[in-house]
């Protein structure tokens, strides 16, 4: 059973409504399903407005999607009431792009990792002072910082901290919604290689989140392309890597700037003319579909 | 021919706790008809070094040294009425933002306009006509009709493609492009790379292209400046840098990539970004630095000859 199953998942969201005007519907994720098999790393990738972040809060429920069908070990998780979805965010986690807006700056670190912990009222304060010390280590933080404020940490350490109060409940999934784009370029490397030794140590499941086409090529083991809220391509890496069918993945691989002078260049310039946004994903090959 | 040297530019910022040094002797020149790519990550001053070269730099900063010759002329000699002739006429600016560099409240059209107009290379009557023909060289589908709209019935693309037509309106022979791409999607991204090299050629242009993103400069530049914390610490040609890189620092930016297998550890930099008026003394990149000996620590190292067109500040390239 995969450990996640996203099924027709579908979100509208109202815009420029007014109390006597009905306002128009955007539909942010059109009809998506994929799974996620424990262990791996999913990607899940587009460009602004694909509709990949909101894929990603509707499956916990920050966003409520309008209808479709998530499961997570085989629960249901939009069938859950309140209290039972608390219970089950101890198991599904999220870190956020932005290490400077998301956490609270008026918090010292040692507060923000404790958080969950206080809120699920887990252990005595002596347990949960422990364990968030324990915390730091396992993301590489200094315990001595346990009491500074977030402005005093840089961008790397910043997004550590976000990634142990992401941890603190022993999640299996953890949401990782563009974690390093807003790092500096030297300091990305060390996050991510953060979360994979954290993967292995901690046999956590991710779905990540990004535009960096070679990063998630790097760690995905599938990937998802979303392009204005849909699904047009879902495979392996290395089978969309090697052969991307759908226009919209071919355009956006050959429009990837590469870090090489001398790298051939075949720009393809999106048509949106050459396919229908109607089409439904298809096999193309073994474990590989594509909406043409 | 050389169509701006900078030398020794040192920019200072007073703040309360004293002055910051923000870009640090920091000297290159642009060849006439050269895209030179100055890459670096956040704070290390290429965004200060762009407009020190606009003459914008305001207080609390200051520049507290140095020359910037542009055709025979020190600009740092100049007044502010003569700096502003040549400020968005002989050399123009196109910012990051292109969601906030754009007057949300004139047509696009106007605001190209004005340019043309506060330079005297149109009147307002011709301007609009002149504009129609910017927009449309900068690819804008419809200009005649495109020209009356406001900023924000253009989307991110079509509004760095304005900008670039506004920097392009007086017919400037240095464009500054401070990370032109970088609040844009890749495939967007991907065609205003190809416009700026189209206008490079059919304008003559020369470019400094200011960015963090080691492809767009693969892409893009001929000749590449690495700053780290106020200071270039390495320079040469485009295939050189990427191919032979000689100072720790670009060598470790290379090396930190996604690449190679998939799910193998990257080869990341150790430690942060130091924050500029807490350097480290000698080299700033020292506490990070996989081959720092004894000098590194002690003083900062100069600009030693690291092959033909190229220069790394590293004592690993110093005569013995």
């Amino acid at each position: 059973m995969p450990l996640v199953e996203v099924s027709n998942l579908v979100k509208h969201f109202v815009r420029n409504a007014g109390l006597f005007r009905r306002g128009t519907r955007v539909t942010a994720v059109d009809d998506v399903s994929f799974t996620i098999e424990q262990g791996e790393t999913f990607g899940l990738v587009g460009e602004s407005g694909s509709g990949k972040t909101t894929t990603g809060r509707c499956l916990l429920r920050l966003i409520e999607p309008t209808s479709g069908d998530v499961r997570f070990r085989g629960q249901n998780v939009l069938a859950l009431s309140p209290s039972e979805l608390r219970a089950a965010r101890r198991g599904m986690q999220i870190v956020f792009q932005d290490p400077y807006s998301s956490l609270n700056p008026r918090m010292r670190a040692r507060h923000i990792v404790e958080e969950p912990l206080v809120i699920h009222r887990l252990g005595t304060r002596t347990e949960r002072h422990d364990r968030v010390a324990e915390l730091f280590g396992l993301v590489g933080l200094d315990p001595t910082h346990l009491d500074r404020y977030p402005h005093e940490f840089s961008g790397g350490q910043r997004q550590r901290i976000g990634l142990a109060r992401a941890l603190a409940l022993t999640p299996s999934f953890v949401i990782l919604d563009e974690p390093v784009s807003a790092l500096d370029v030297s300091v990305q490397a060390q996050i991510v290689n953060l979360l994979m030794d954290l993967q292995e140590r901690l046999s956590l499941t991710y779905l990540f989140i990004a535009h960096d086409l070679r990063l998630v090529e790097h760690i995905c083991s599938r990937i998802a392309v979303m392009y204005l809220g849909r699904i047009v391509e879902l495979g392996t890496s290395a089978a969309l890597f090697a052969a991307p069918q759908h226009p919209y993945t071919r355009a956006l691989l050959s429009s990837i700037p590469v870090a090489d002078p001398d790298a051939p260049r075949h720009r393809i310039t999106l048509d949106p003319t050459s396919f229908s946004r109607d089409a439904q994903l298809r096999r193309v090959a073994e474990g590989h579909w594509a909406a043409v | 021919m050389n169509l701006i040297s900078v030398a020794h530019l040192t920019t200072v910022f007073d703040k309360p706790n004293g002055p910051v040094t923000a870009v640090d002797d920091v000297s290159f020149e642009i060849r006439e008809g050269e895209t030179l790519g100055l890459v670096g990550e956040s704070g290390c001053g290429k965004s200060v070094t762009a407009l020190a070269l606009m003459g914008l730099i305001q207080p609390p900063g200051r520049i507290a040294g140095g020359s910037i010759l542009f055709k025979s002329r020190d600009l740092l000699k100049l007044s502010e009425p003569e700096m502003r002739k040549v400020r968005g006429a002989e050399i123009s600016l196109i910012f990051q933002e292109p969601m906030t560099a754009l007057n949300p409240v004139f047509t696009i059209g106007d605001q190209i306009a004005e340019t043309l107009a506060v330079h005297k290379r149109a009147t307002r009557r011709e301007a609009i006509g002149v504009a129609v023909e910017l927009l449309d060289k900068v690819r804008i589908p419809d200009a005649r009709t495109r020209v009356r709209d406001y900023p924000h019935q253009l989307s991110g693309g079509m509004r760095q493609r304005v900008l670039i037509a506004m920097a392009l309106a007086c017919r400037p022979s240095l464009v500054i492009a401070d990370e032109p791409t970088t609040a844009l999607d890749v495939t967007i991204q991907a065609q205003i790379l190809d416009l700026l090299r189209d206008m490079k050629a059919s304008f003559s242009l020369s470019l400094l292209l200011i960015t963090h993103d080691l492809g767009v400069v693969a892409e893009t530049a001929d000749r590449v400046a690495v700053m780290y914390a106020g200071r270039i610490v390495e320079q040469g040609p485009v295939r050189t840098i990427f191919h032979q890189p000689q100072h720790p620092y670009t060598r470790g930016l290379l090396a930190s990539m996604p690449g190679g297998a998939p799910g193998r550890r990257l080869r990341a930099i150790d430690g942060n970004v130091p924050t500029l008026g807490e350097l480290p003394p000698g080299c700033a990149f020292h506490p990070r630095c996989p081959e720092r000996f004894e000098p590194c620590t002690l003083e900062p190292p100069l600009d030693y000859p690291a092959g033909p067109d190229h220069t790394a500040k590293c004592y690993l390239h110093a005569p013995r």
